[in-house]
């Protein structure tokens, strides 16, 4: 942040286009199928043929439901589609089928956590909408090309209230949305795909002033980065001009993720006037309380409830706590893992927080693709638990685990890592080394304390590490002492 | 047999006195010999047609198929015929090969056996009530070539009127199938809203349009309307509803039925011959035991500025589709986007669909929406409200269809407001979205005038009741056209 | 309510319709006729009447979501006025 906060305040609103994770369209029968050969999911409905029409896929409206649910808002139990109208080859029937004067879902509101604190962001409504198609302009000189694929998917689009006062905590709801919407599984969150895209609403004021700044909406920013980016650049610029004795115009601009820039989009200036009016081929949708009964039993333990739970129920800091409920899979095999284990729920964090996800993030999969499975893992730490090996040895075992040795067990069979726990055994090496190393006996003996460490680990390198530490410990400090 | 009705063609067929292709081949004989004078088909499927027959004729020498197996039947040019050119009589969609059947389409053809002769003639999109506005030409009224057939189903009525299909599909927003069978001596009906699918057939005004027929007695419409209803999952606003036998009551007595003649359409507008016909009719329903009284409509007289609110606006909305882009007509060397767009839609579409594409939006532009298409809304509620008020109190609503005979070719052709008027009495069914019919109740002058029949929703079979009872004990139905004879 | 002829223009630009100056004059003076007609409708006091959109009474049927639309492109885009490998070509959009 290089702009002056005490002079200047920042409001934000954020518009989200949330795809939903449907097989079918959100009119039609067609698929949703990412990737798929252009135009090959764009059915008579889709292309807008003359005189098909739409029907309503019952999975779009529920999944709505349940994000309405998830945020705590309103849900219409009549809500109506309207046309919205322009023209532009990504869609095909002149007039996008959305929702105006009533959305599904209104007055919610996300809880994010910023500056060690807790503030509470309003969703104005999410409402349903079908996606528009794809302009593809590489490949042709004059002309582009138009794929209807991605046309007709359904959407929802979360709109934020102005609550938002920087770029972090822009980012924070964001990530914090994204975090619900895969967790509920109405939405794969796939951002490079464009299943999770956002708009950003910008505006600045002098503090103090009470009305709101001219805004502009910075279009489709595809990831969390590119989005506390160009809300950066837009307030600077914003600022900028104001100081420059100059007017924001309130204007749709586009970022460019090269440059970390913001610029006018002129294509879009066209006067807009939308012609709002409800959709005559589609009726009024009733969600009855009941309906909203059933689809509140099928909602899963949202984040915040689980990580609330992981705390009380594992005794587990809120750091681990929410590193491991930020994705539903994650949470799963943790527990998971505590569940077989037998060991301490803090002992298991640690290993799936900083053995598990580290090893995760070096080989670039998520937990999903995990090479070692809840079970595996749960295996080691019983090893460790029950003393058949150290902790150290388990690092071992796990790096054997990773490479697809087999289990903890296997392994430490195979490599004869079991833990020595024989006290002749242990005792003859501490003897070997004193032996060796008759100095640094003196020397210990003498008073310098800080040898001791070097006898351990001569001792436990005499046993290949084998050596159980607290037995080898003890023994140490009894021979040393003469 | 071009004057043989469905029954008597259905029992000429099942007693092998002819083949459906004989049948067919007469009618398409006829299309040959008449149709350059009245210009009702914009496409004839002769081979198709034959095709058709010769399937209707295995399944009928094998003991299967039903009532109307075999029988011909024309297709307005509104609804999608796989592999036919569906044109809505527009430019646009000269080129536009239909991908698809509506649904209408394959109940009428697939499931009951009936023969496609071709594709019907109309004002362009439907909109229209003299079928002038058609990028093919406009259609003569076989009762008088110098006339129009009416509008916007001018190609279906005047093809039945003349013996040129005994039967053929339509569709009504505003008075599409009444109107113009009133023109030409035909009975039409217009169903409740969402009785007929609408899927497939290309939308002028969604929340009006509804398919019928017109045939030329009620017995004929109700063979044909009863295999064109019922449920379809691929329109929202189709009615999960089983379908009355249409047929099965027919022949009842109408004797006590109550009918409503509203103050308002008998006030004024009416030609004095056109009053002089349907006062004689009510005389004929009294006889035939029914109770006649008056009742009132009272915002009937605000149906038609409702309606050229409510119409345009959802037809410039279902027109947005028509880009250039994906079908249809596309302007040639255009230097840019924009340019494709309004040259496309300035050279595909004629001027009615122009007026009506920029009054619709206007009346939606920002400023605009709440006193035009919200207040339209309101009345239409009203409107509705006055039917509600007459169906507790009477059993049908009678009273004129068209205000007189039919008008000369060209005589309101550049005059828009004069031609909408011609459709203040049919109007308000379709903003009501009720069940409306026209049957012939004589004629002036040798034209036809057309007694218009309005039910509550659902009531198709007692209108065609009554009709039928009507035509029972009348036999202006029964006249042909000289000409065409 | 009387259309002028900048308004023809500006609605029959929001409405994608190429018109000849010919035909601004000629539209202004018929599309005003019919706003004359359509403007009865403000003679009516409609306070506390519900608008009403559709004539039935009914709402919104559910689809399963069940993919039922195979594969038609090919039939599609025979009808299409220009295509390139599966694409729609338009003339060039800027952004």
């Amino acid at each position: 942040m290089s702009y002056d906060s005490k002079t200047w305040e920042v409001v934000i609103g954020l518009e989200v286009h949330c795809q939903l994770l449907t097989q079918t369209k959100i009119f039609s029968g067609a698929a949703t199928a990412y990737g798929a050969a252009p135009n090959t999911q764009a059915d008579a409905v889709t292309l807008g043929l003359p005189g098909v029409l739409p029907v309503l896929n019952k999975t779009a409206l529920e999944y709505a439901v349940k994000f309405g649910l998830a945020v705590d808002a309103q849900i219409a139990q009549r809500c109506v589609f309207a046309r919205k109208h322009y023209f532009y080859p990504d869609l095909p029937k002149g007039y996008q089928i959305s929702q105006y004067e009533l959305p599904i879902v209104h007055h919610g509101h996300l809880d994010i956590e910023i500056d060690g604190g807790v503030k509470r962001i309003g969703i104005t409504r999410a409402h349903l909408e079908e996606d528009a198609g794809k302009s593809l302009h590489e490949g042709y000189s004059k002309q582009t090309g138009i794929d209807l694929n991605r046309a007709g998917t359904p959407l929802i689009e979360i709109v934020s209230e102005p609550d938002i006062r920087s770029a972090a905590e822009a980012v924070a709801y964001l990530k914090k949305l994204h975090q619900l919407v895969v967790y509920l599984g109405v939405c794969d969150g796939n951002m490079q795909e464009g299943s999770f895209r956002c708009d950003a609403n910008v505006s600045v004021r002098r503090r103090g002033e009470t009305k709101f700044g001219t805004r502009t909406e910075t279009k489709n920013v595809n990831s969390f980065r590119y989005v506390e980016k160009a809300i950066e650049f837009e307030i600077e610029r914003q600022i900028d001009v104001i100081e420059s004795g100059g007017k924001v115009v309130q204007e749709t601009r586009l970022f460019n993720p090269d440059s970390g820039e913001t610029r006018s989009m002129r294509s879009k200036e066209d006067a807009n006037d939308y012609r709002y009016f409800p959709d005559p081929d589609l009726l009024p949708v009733v969600v009855t309380t009941a309906d909203i009964e059933r689809i509140r039993a099928t909602m899963p333990e949202l984040p915040q409830a689980k990580k609330e739970r992981f705390i009380a129920q594992y005794g587990l800091p809120a750091y681990d706590a929410g590193v491991l409920t930020g994705e539903q899979a994650l949470a799963e095999y943790y527990e998971a893992v505590v569940a077989t284990s037998n060991g301490d729920a803090k002992t298991c964090a640690n290993w799936v927080i900083t053995d598990l996800l580290g090893a995760l993030n070096k080989l670039g999969k998520d937990i999903s693709a995990s090479p070692i499975s809840a079970a595996r893992l749960a295996g080691l730490i019983a090893r460790i638990a029950d003393k058949t090996i150290s902790g150290k040895i388990a690092k071992e075992v796990f790096e054997a685990m990773l490479a697809g040795e087999g289990d903890a067990d296997t392994i430490i069979k195979a490599k004869g890592l079991v833990q020595i726990t024989d006290e002749s055994a242990i005792v003859k090496a501490i003897e070997d080394v004193m032996a060796k190393n008759p100095q640094q006996v003196a020397d210990y003996r003498g008073g310098k304390d800080k040898l001791f460490g070097f006898f351990v680990g001569q001792a436990m390198k005499a046993t290949q590490g084998k050596a159980n530490p607290d037995a080898l410990n003890r023994l140490l400090k009894e021979k040393l002492a003469g | 047999m071009h004057t043989q009705s469905i029954a008597e063609l259905s029992a000429g067929l099942k007693a092998k006195k002819f083949s459906s292709r004989e049948l067919t081949a007469h009618y398409l004989k006829r299309i040959e010999s008449f149709d350059k004078q009245l210009n009702s088909y914009i496409t004839v499927t002769a081979e198709q047609a034959l095709a058709q027959a010769d399937a209707a004729d295995a399944r009928l020498a094998q003991g299967q198929g039903g009532a109307l197996t075999g029988i011909p039947l024309a297709q307005k040019d509104i609804f999608c015929t796989t592999g036919v050119r569906t044109s809505c009589a527009s430019k646009m969609l000269d080129s536009f090969i239909a991908p698809y059947d509506a649904t209408i389409v394959s109940k009428l053809h697939d499931e009951a056996g009936m023969v496609m002769l071709g594709k019907c003639n109309m004002d362009e999109f439907a909109m229209g009530s003299s079928t002038e506005t058609s990028w093919y030409g406009p259609t003569a009224n076989p009762w008088d070539v110098t006339r129009v057939p009416g509008g916007s189903s001018g190609g279906s009525v005047a093809a039945v009127a003349a013996g040129l299909a005994p039967a053929a599909t339509a569709s009504d927003t505003g008075g599409s199938i009444r109107q113009p069978a009133a023109l030409t001596n035909l009975t039409g009906i217009k169903p409740t809203y969402g009785r007929v699918s609408r899927y497939g057939m290309i939308a002028f005004a969604s929340s009006l349009d509804q398919a019928g027929v017109v045939a030329r007695s009620a017995e004929d419409a109700a063979y044909v309307l009863q295999a064109m209803s019922g449920f379809d999952p691929r329109d929202s606003t189709s009615i999960e509803r089983p379908v009355d036998d249409l047929l099965a009551g027919l022949n009842g007595s109408i004797k006590g039925l109550k009918i409503g003649l509203p103050t308002e359409y008998f006030a004024k507008g009416m030609s004095a011959g056109v009053q002089q016909r349907v006062a004689e009719a009510i005389e004929v329903f009294k006889k035939l035991g029914a109770e006649v009284k008056e009742i009132s409509l009272p915002n009937s007289p605000l149906s038609v500025p409702t309606y050229y609110v409510v119409a345009p606006a959802e037809a410039s909305s279902n027109l947005a589709r028509f880009d250039g882009v994906r079908y249809g007509h596309r302007a040639q060397d255009v230097k840019n986007l924009e340019e494709l767009y309004k040259r496309s839609r300035g050279e595909g579409f004629g001027a009615e669909v122009q007026r009506r594409i920029m009054i619709g939006t206007y009346v939606l532009s920002h400023g605009y929406y709440d006193a035009y298409y919200l207040q339209a809304q309101k009345l239409r509620k009203l409107i509705y409200e006055d039917f509600k008020r007459a169906f507790a109190e009477v059993d049908l609503v009678l009273g004129p269809t068209a205000t007189d005979v039919a008008f000369k070719l060209g005589e309101k052709s550049d005059d828009p407001v004069a031609m909408y008027l011609n459709d203040i009495y049919t109007i308000a069914a379709n903003l009501a979205g009720i069940p409306a019919m026209s049957l012939s109740c004589g004629f002036v002058d040798g034209l036809p005038v057309g007694l218009q029949l309005m039910g509550n929703y659902f009531s198709e079979a007692r209108l065609l009741n009554a009709a039928h009872q009507y035509q029972q004990v009348t036999d202006f139905h029964k006249q042909m056209p000289k000409a065409f004879v | 309510m009387s259309l002028t002829p900048d308004t023809i223009r500006q609605v029959a630009h929001l409405a994608r319709l190429e018109l000849k100056p010919e035909q601004v004059a000629h539209y202004s003076q018929q599309l005003s006729d019919i706003m004359t007609l359509v403007d009865q409708l403000s003679s009516v006091d409609t306070a506390g009447v519900e608008p009403m959109a559709h004539p039935l009474d009914m709402h919104q049927r559910l689809r399963s979501d069940v993919v039922s639309e195979p594969d038609q492109r090919e039939q599609f885009q025979a009808i299409a006025p220009e295509v390139d490998n599966g694409l729609y070509l338009v003339p060039k959009v800027i952004e």
